[in-house]
């Protein structure tokens, strides 16, 4: 088999003259595609924007709007930026060419277009942009939306820039020895159920989860996007978390299950947002005296027998209606001097 | 006539693609269309739109190349490229030319496609 894509593909051939559009469309239906028509390029926009597509054969010169003007508004639309174009025209001069390049089309078919040299044409843009669909998908599934949207926007690059934020980490208390009582189905179960919920509540307060390993996650509030009141959110996103965790207890202990219980820390401060690791395998994070100091404070919710723990910062942007105790000056490990802790009670 | 009108290499070519119902579906289609093509080229020759001259010529000279139309799609290749100004200086011959020459290639490939 020498077609590497597989089923068919979804396409839509741009071109103001009837002969073109049909012997076009007759082609690529032979190869086993699904093809729509648009005479013009505002008609192409249109039809592009309201279905998707998993290719665009576009003439050049046209009417209305021209093929270059549609390779411009493509590559400027987030939504159809990555719906690839293979420009088909008998439009003359190298300098054409190279310009379909530069605005992004995959390449560029003379016409009359040779059926043998157009299969293998389509069907090299076709397995691209299925390769390209997976990472997104990738990118989507352990990336939060708003990441993934700074990718695609602003491109990746390993490096970072200072922001101001809050960071949370959470901790399932006693994860190791439940792991032990129970099968790993359940156990996986019962992680998958609990990312759910907690994924849930950091998003809907406008925060992003950076990393998840094991039974702990680290959310971030502040990066890649400024968000005004940073430290309302994330205490907010713990009490509701834990709100989550106690309705979810109810429910395991339903089902004869094992109850669970979490730790949070939160942290507030500048930090430095961005990829890090490699250009093969990198994270979106944060890193900084903040994040560590998050952390520990999760950590030391065991020892302070509390279950959402906050810093000095933290407690000063806070300007929700909740009840903080001052646990007075802590030393936490990894940390020379002691720290002002304070719990966060319950929203009053 | 000096040259046939239609490449019969060519043509033949695009019935194996396309198969020969088909390659008349386009034939037919061809013809319906290039009149009001062929017009569009003296309409904006008149109007001085530029654009709308070399688009339409350049719309046939695609079509011809299609068909096999060669002479055709030269004459039509030459307006694409030369603009207005050489057509308005021999005072619209050229015009008077590819409208000839479509009247070849119309007879022919309906010749071609009644067999």
């Amino acid at each position: 088999m020498t077609e590497t894509f597989r089923g068919a593909a979804r396409l839509l051939v741009v071109d103001d003259n009837k002969v073109n559009r049909l012997l076009l469309s007759r082609s690529l239906e032979s190869m086993g595609h699904r093809v729509a028509m648009a005479e013009n390029g505002r008609v192409a926009l249109a039809t592009l924007r309201q279905d998707g597509y998993d290719l665009v054969l576009l003439d050049i010169e046209m009417p209305e709007m021209d093929g270059f003007q549609v390779l411009e508004q493509i590559r400027g639309d987030l939504q159809l930026r990555d719906v690839p174009v293979l420009v088909t025209s008998s439009v003359e001069g190298l300098d054409n060419v190279v310009r379909c390049i530069e605005l992004g089309a995959e390449d560029y078919l003379p016409k009359p277009v040779n059926a043998v040299l157009l299969k293998a044409r389509v069907g090299a843009c076709l397995e691209k942009k299925r390769l390209r669909d997976q990472q997104k998908e990738l990118v989507r599934r352990f990336a939060a939306p708003e990441v993934a949207q700074d990718l695609q926007s602003s491109g990746f690059a390993l490096g970072g820039k200072r922001v101001q934020g809050s960071v949370l980490f959470s901790d399932i208390r006693g994860f190791t020895s439940l792991a032990e009582t129970q099968p790993p189905e359940e156990t996986i179960e019962l992680l998958n159920t609990y990312y759910t919920l907690m994924f849930d509540a950091i998003g809907g307060h406008g925060g992003i989860v950076s990393q998840i390993a094991g039974d702990g996650l680290m959310a971030i509030f502040g990066a890649p996007l400024p968000l005004p009141h940073h430290c309302d959110a994330a205490v907010r996103t713990a009490l509701e978390m834990i709100e989550l965790i106690r309705l979810f207890d109810a429910e395991q202990a339903a089902a004869g299950k094992p109850a669970i219980r979490i730790g949070i820390g939160i942290a507030s401060g500048d930090m430095v947002a961005g990829y890090t690791g490699t250009n093969e395998r990198a994270t979106y994070t944060c890193i900084g005296d903040t994040v560590n100091l998050a952390s520990r404070l999760e950590q030391h919710t065991k020892e302070a027998g509390r279950a959402i723990l906050i810093d000095a910062a933290t407690r000063a942007g806070v300007r929700a209606a909740v009840a903080v105790e001052a646990l007075g000056a802590v030393t936490v490990r990894g940390k020379a001097q002691a720290v002002d802790v304070f719990a966060v009670v319950s929203e009053v | 006539m000096s040259s046939p009108s239609i490449d019969r290499a060519t043509f033949a070519e695009l019935e194996q693609t396309t198969g020969p119902d088909f390659a008349v579906e386009l034939v037919d289609t061809f013809l319906a269309e290039a009149p009001a093509m062929l017009a569009d080229l003296r309409r904006a020759l008149a109007a001085g739109d530029a654009d709308a001259f070399r688009r339409t010529a350049h719309s046939l000279k695609s079509n011809g190349n299609t068909f096999g139309a060669s002479t055709f799609a030269a004459l039509a290749r030459g307006l694409e490229l030369g603009g207005m100004a050489p057509v308005q200086t021999a005072a619209g011959k050229p015009l008077d030319a590819l409208d000839a020459e479509y009247a070849r290639v119309a007879s022919a490939l309906t010749e071609l496609t009644r067999d």
